[in-house]
């Protein structure tokens, strides 16, 4: 281990050391109310928006919104004490926001996308409480380095079996079992944080100091980086079969920044995004539908395919700088307005106003969850926070820069608003992992009696 | 309904979400610059130490561990009272357990009390402790007679 590394990891140890995190579990209470009072809130104001009556089930909606989101903090209280407070909050306002939105594009359309996606909430939840009354401490995962990244690949081929796989809008990335159709990607990529994370913590000496120096970059060796570069290329070439241009650009980023953190060194971020800029030339010059993406971006009015970006750039016009009120908008007017352009039938009830809280909510999560990267001791929980915070990070760059058309429309769901069973769950599981390391990362240590003089204590992280 | 409480609603409705916001950033506030800093607790961590030590032993409760005993290796059958804690283990002169055994650290380990459960801690050794076949990468709690395994030498808690 080179010795600035050392030296600045014990740094960090000892800031941690003479901070003592509190609970804040009252804190949490507090703010999970306000955000029901958002979500149910914000259905209530759908209701008088669209009907002009609070809608007539609001008791029973509300109910159990506030059922689930309170039977969270308590098993948080119960098994994670010292877990951040803010997270579940803002988690549990996102998904109210999504639920509202939902349900105003169902009065809109007659559709019953809403209670289909409380139902999934409800899973996302159970899981939530699953991984936290199962996992008692993060470093058990990884145990499951290898079988965490083999079942990933697994998953992301499943939509790729004939009779199992089904393919919706040009993307085979579906499977449909018992009437349910499920993305089994969504799942793949918090499986795959943690097969990175594991193999990463383990070889990052190795990746960062053996091997040769070429240009500005160490280099490692083959037989250092191989296993996991195999894994990558195989979970980016499932997904460019599959034509699933969000997801890959997902899990090209999220290899990058976690090879980054893990050995420290900026120089893969040149070489990354330098192999960025490579592969998006030459999927442009490949594939057809990488370039319609790309043209459609530049002169969306030039294609049939720009329809859907203009309708919701007129709609988060329309939209401005406070909204039209909830129920008050057209955001049917775009097509599939409940999964990928969620957010801009948000802009468009919302206003500018809103979406800035949404994205400032977003940040939060992000924030969190780097927060307890750096707070966490251990560096397979840092690697494993910061690895889910990027995912989240990047996820929301990828889909809100799509839908305000920053950067070419590349299909994801926004985290934990848009209709979408399978991302709902994934991401609560996200939320689940982030809360139990920053649990383990904030408890203060088991306090001595009588503590001897020495200031230079190692303490192991591995 | 009249476009004045439409309008009304809209507003109290952004409010409410911004409320919302500001009120999840005050609590990260307090999180980071209220939290208790124990900077300067040394001394009276020390100055405890030193209270505790003049207090009467406090009454041990039945079916607590009373000293370790070394089952295997080049000292077995030596033992230490847990009245002495913390223990410090190794080759040094200063250890108030030490081990002939080529495999320990001269400061090697630490077995001390937090409460009524005792941890073992390693101290940096350069061959590990370990509890059962797991090594110990941060202080970890101690059952009667869970076997501490420190170089070639096995001790454990005994009443």
């Amino acid at each position: 281990m080179s010795a600035p590394a050392t030296s600045r990891r014990n740094g960090s140890g000892s800031v941690s050391s003479g901070f003592t995190h509190r609970r804040r579990r009252g804190a949490e209470l507090v703010l999970l109310l306000l955000s029901l009072a958002v979500g149910i809130g914000g259905y209530a104001a759908v209701g008088i928006g669209v009907d002009g009556e609070v809608p007539t089930n609001i008791l029973g909606y509300g109910g159990w919104l506030a059922l689930l989101v309170l039977g969270c903090h308590v098993v948080v209280r119960r098994t994670a004490p010292y877990a951040d407070p803010v997270l579940l909050p803002v988690v549990s306002a996102l998904n109210g926001l999504g639920l509202a939105m939902i349900y105003r594009i169902d009065l809109a359309r007659d559709g019953s996308l809403a209670p289909n996606q409380l139902v999934w909430m409800t899973l996302g939840v159970i899981l939530f409480i699953t991984v936290l009354l199962a996992l008692p401490d993060h470093r058990r995962l990884q145990a499951f380095t290898y079988t965490s990244g083999f079942a990933a690949i697994v998953l992301l081929l499943l939509p790729l079996v004939p009779g199992l796989g089904n393919e919706i809008r040009g993307a085979r990335i579906w499977i449909s079992l018992f009437g349910f159709s499920f993305q089994p990607g969504e799942v793949a990529k918090v499986l795959l944080v943690i097969a990175f994370a594991g193999y990463l913590v383990l070889h990052r000496d190795a990746l960062a100091l053996a091997g040769r120096r070429l240009l500005f970059v160490d280099l490692p060796r083959g037989r250092d980086l191989g296993p996991i570069l195999g894994m990558w290329a195989i979970s980016l070439a499932i997904l460019v079969l599959q034509r699933d241009l969000g997801s890959s650009l997902l899990f090209f980023g999220l290899f990058l920044v976690m090879l980054y953190i893990a050995t420290e060194r900026p120089g893969w971020l040149i070489v990354g995004g330098l192999m960025f800029l490579a592969g998006a030339a030459l999927a442009y010059q490949l594939f057809g539908h990488v370039r319609i993406r790309v043209l459609t971006w530049l002169d969306p009015f030039a294609y049939d395919s720009g329809y859907q970006i203009i309708q919701a750039m007129y709609g988060m016009a329309w939209g401005g700088l406070v909204g039209r009120g909830w129920g008050q908008g057209n955001p049917t007017q775009t097509p599939v307005p409940e999964s990928d352009f969620i957010v801009a039938a948000l802009g468009e009830e919302l206003g500018l106003t809103g979406v800035m809280a949404i994205i400032l909510l977003y940040g939060l999560i992000v924030e969190r969850g780097l927060r307890t990267a750096l707070v966490c001791r251990d560096a397979f929980g840092k690697l494993v926070a910061s690895g889910l915070a990027f995912v989240v990070a990047l996820q929301v760059f990828v889909i809100i820069g799509g839908v305000t058309k920053l950067i070419p429309l590349t299909g994801l769901t926004s985290p934990f608003i848009s209709y979408g069973g399978s991302s709902l769950v994934a991401n609560w599981v996200i939320i689940a992992l982030l809360l139990r390391i920053s649990d383990q990362a904030r408890r203060p240590l088991p306090e001595f009696t009588g503590v001897t003089d020495d200031d230079t204590q190692v303490v192991r992280t591995r | 309904m009249s476009e004045l409480t439409l309008m009304l609603i809209r507003f109290a409705y952004l409010a409410l979400l911004w409320i919302f916001v500001l009120s999840a950033i005050s609590v990260i506030r307090s999180d980071m610059f209220g939290a208790r800093v124990d900077s300067g607790s040394r001394s009276e961590r020390r100055a405890q130490k030193e209270a505790a030590k003049s207090r009467p032993k406090p009454v041990r409760r039945r079916g607590a561990p009373t000293h370790v005993y070394i089952t295997e290796g080049a000292n077995s059958g030596d033992s230490a009272s847990l009245d002495d804690a913390p223990l410090l283990i190794g080759r040094g002169n200063d250890a108030a357990l030490r081990l002939d055994d080529d495999y320990v650290s001269t400061r090697h380990a630490r077995i001390a009390a937090s409460g009524d459960t005792w941890f073992v801690e390693d101290l940096g050794s350069t061959n590990g402790t370990y509890l059962g076949s797991q090594r110990l990468s941060q202080p970890t709690t101690l059952q009667l007679g869970s076997q501490i395994r420190i170089g070639k030498t096995i001790l454990e808690l005994r009443k």
